[in-house]
C-alpha cells in the first residue's frame, strides 16, 4: 500500500489544476485497482489527451502502475550486484574477514573453476570468494556471486573435492537467486515505483533517500535470511541437487557432496547446533536425500588436488 | 546426406533471420571463440552495449558486436530488455522506446551505494578487496589441468 500513497503524493505534488485532481483520482483508482497495464495506459492517455496532465506525467503513471506488479525476479543483474555488495558489507559487521592471501587465492581459483560451469556463469560483477575468521560452521552466498566461507566450514572439508561441494552449493544459491527471493515485496514495489515515476531527469534527493531506504530494507531482509532465519527447506534441497550437477559438469566427484555433509553432520553435533545448523536442514537428512540420486560413493581425491588443498588450507584450519 | 546438408543450411539461415539486438547486462561480457565455458575469449563487451544475437544453442548465443567481431556469449550475460545506463540518459541512440527501459539500469545502483558510503553506514573496504580477486583465463586453465579436471565440456 505504501506505493499507492507514494504515487498519490507524487501526483498531488505536481501542481495540477484543482479540477484535474478529481479526474486524476478517478483515473488512479482505475489504474491501481485494475492491476492492468492496458487500462493504465488508456487512462493516462485520456488524461493526457484532455490536457489534464503532461506527456511526462502520463508516462509516469503508466510506468508506476507497471512497477507495482514487478517482483524480485525483475531485479536486473546490476541491481542484484549492488544488493549483494551491501549484504557482504553488512555480514562483515558480524564476521571478520580472514586476511590470508594464499588461502583466499586458492579459494577463488577453486570457486571460479566451478562458477564457469554454473548455469549462470555471468553475473554483473562476477563470482568472488572470501574466507571468514570464524570457527562457526557456515557459508553465505550474497546475491550476484559474492560468497563467504568460514574457517569452521573449511574444517569440515578434507579435500579440494569436498570444499568444491561447499562452494558449488553456495554458487547454486546465487544461480537460483535465493537471496533476492528473501526481499519483501513491499520494499521492491516502493523502489520500482520511485524509479518508474522518475521521468527524464536526474533522480532528486528525496527520491534517492526513499530509494536508499528501500535498498537498506532489502539488504536487511537478505542478511536476516542468510544469518538467522535461513532459506526454505525446498531451496536448500534445490541448491543441493543443482550443486551435485555442477560438480559433475566441473569434473569433481559428486560423492564429495555426501562425504562433506557427513563430516559436517559430525561436527555440527559437536558444535551444538550453531551457525549453519541454525539456517540449514540437518546435514544428515541432506546427505540421505542425495544418496538416492548419486550412485558412486568413491570420492578418493586426485593427489595433486589433495596436495594443493592441504598447502593452502592447512595453515588456516590449524591456526587458532 | 543431401538432406542433412540442406537442413544444416536452413538452420544457419534461420539463425541469421532470427538475429536480433540484445543488451549486455553484465559489467564485463566475455565473447568466446567457441560456445564453451572455457572457450578462448576473443573480445569483451561493456555493460549496456548492444550486440546482434542469433538463435541460441544450449545456452550460448552466436553474436556480432558493434565493431564487427563475432563469437559466442552465454545467455546469462544478455538481455532482450534495453539497458538505460543512468537516470536521465537519452536512449535515442539505441532506438529504444520500450517502457522496460525505465526499470533497467536504474534503481539500486551506484548512486545508492555512494549515499550509504557517504553516510558511513556500511564499510565497503573488504567488499572491494574481495571483488578485486580476479582469476585470469590462463590461471584457471592451469589450475584445472594440474588438478586433472576436464577441459571444458558442457
Amino acid at each position: 500500500m505504501s506505493a499507492i500513497s507514494n504515487l498519490k503524493f507524487r501526483i498531488s505534488n505536481s501542481q495540477l489544476p484543482v479540477a484535474g485532481v478529481a479526474l486524476m483520482s478517478g483515473l488512479l483508482a482505475v489504474v491501481l485497482f485494475s492491476g492492468c497495464a492496458d487500462v493504465s495506459e488508456a487512462g493516462a492517455g485520456i488524461a493526457q489527451a484532455t490536457g489534464v496532465i503532461s506527456s511526462d506525467q502520463a508516462q509516469s503513471i503508466t510506468r508506476g502502475a507497471q512497477a507495482v506488479e514487478k517482483s524480485w525476479q525483475d531485479l536486473t543483474p546490476e541491481q542484484e550486484y549492488y544488493i549483494g555488495r551491501a549484504v557482504v558489507a553488512q555480514v562483515l559487521q558480524s564476521y571478520a574477514p580472514l586476511d590470508r592471501p594464499q588461502a583466499n587465492d586458492y579459494l577463488n581459483l577453486l570457486g571460479q573453476s566451478l562458477a564457469v560451469f554454473s548455469s549462470r556463469p555471468e553475473t554483473f560483477g562476477g563470482y568472488h570468494f572470501l574466507l571468514l575468521d570464524s570457527d562457526e560452521i557456515n557459508a553465505f552466498a550474497a546475491p550476484g556471486g559474492l560468497i563467504l566461507v568460514t574457517r569452521g566450514m573449511v574444517r569440515c572439508c578434507q579435500s579440494e573435492d569436498e570444499l568444491a561441494a561447499v562452494l558449488a552449493h553456495e554458487i547454486c544459491h546465487v544461480e537460483q537467486k535465493h537471496g533476492l527471493s528473501a526481499i519483501k515485496q513491499g520494499r521492491l514495489t516502493e523502489a520500482f515505483t520511485i524509479v518508474a515515476a522518475e521521468s527524464a531527469k536526474q533522480m532528486g534527493g528525496e527520491e534517492l533517500a526513499s530509494l536508499t531506504e528501500a535498498f537498506e530494507g532489502s539488504v536487511g531482509d537478505v542478511v536476516m535470511t542468510l544469518t538467522t532465519s535461513g532459506y526454505s527447506r525446498k531451496q536448500e534441497r534445490s541448491a543441493d541437487a543443482a550443486a551435485v550437477a555442477l560438480l559433475q559438469r566441473a569434473g569433481y566427484p559428486e560423492a564429495a557432496m555426501i562425504t562433506m555433509l557427513e563430516r559436517m553432520d559430525e561436527r555440527l553435533s559437536d558444535a551444538g547446533g550453531l551457525g549453519f545448523a541454525k539456517t540449514h536442514p540437518s546435514a544428515k537428512s541432506r546427505a540421505d536425500a542425495l544418496r538416492a540420486t548419486i550412485s558412486a560413493t568413491d570420492s578418493a581425491s586426485d593427489p595433486v588436488r589433495q596436495q594443493r588443498f592441504s598447502a593452502a588450507m592447512q595453515p588456516i584450519v590449524a591456526s587458532k | 546426406m543431401r538432406i542433412r546438408v540442406l537442413a544444416a543450411l536452413l538452420a544457419v539461415f534461420a539463425g541469421a533471420a532470427l538475429a536480433a539486438p540484445m543488451s549486455v547486462q553484465v559489467r564485463n561480457c566475455k565473447v568466446r571463440g567457441t560456445p564453451s565455458q572455457l572457450g578462448a575469449i576473443v573480445a569483451t563487451v561493456d555493460y549496456g552495449a548492444v550486440v546482434q544475437a542469433g538463435a541460441p544453442q544450449k545456452g550460448w548465443y552466436p553474436v556480432t558486436t558493434a565493431d564487427g567481431k563475432t563469437g559466442w556469449v552465454h545467455e546469462s550475460a544478455l538481455s532482450r530488455k534495453p539497458i538505460a545506463m543512468r537516470a536521465g540518459t537519452n536512449d535515442a541512440a539505441t532506438g529504444v522506446s520500450s517502457d522496460e527501459v525505465a526499470l533497467a539500469g536504474k534503481g539500486f545502483n551506484e548512486q545508492v551505494e555512494a549515499k550509504l558510503r557517504k553516510e558511513g553506514k556500511l564499510d565497503y573496504t573488504w567488499v572491494d578487496r574481495m571483488a578485486a580477486y580476479n582469476i585470469s583465463a590462463d590461471q584457471l586453465m592451469k589450475f584445472r589441468m594440474q588438478g586433472h579436471l576436464p577441459g571444458g565440456e558442457q
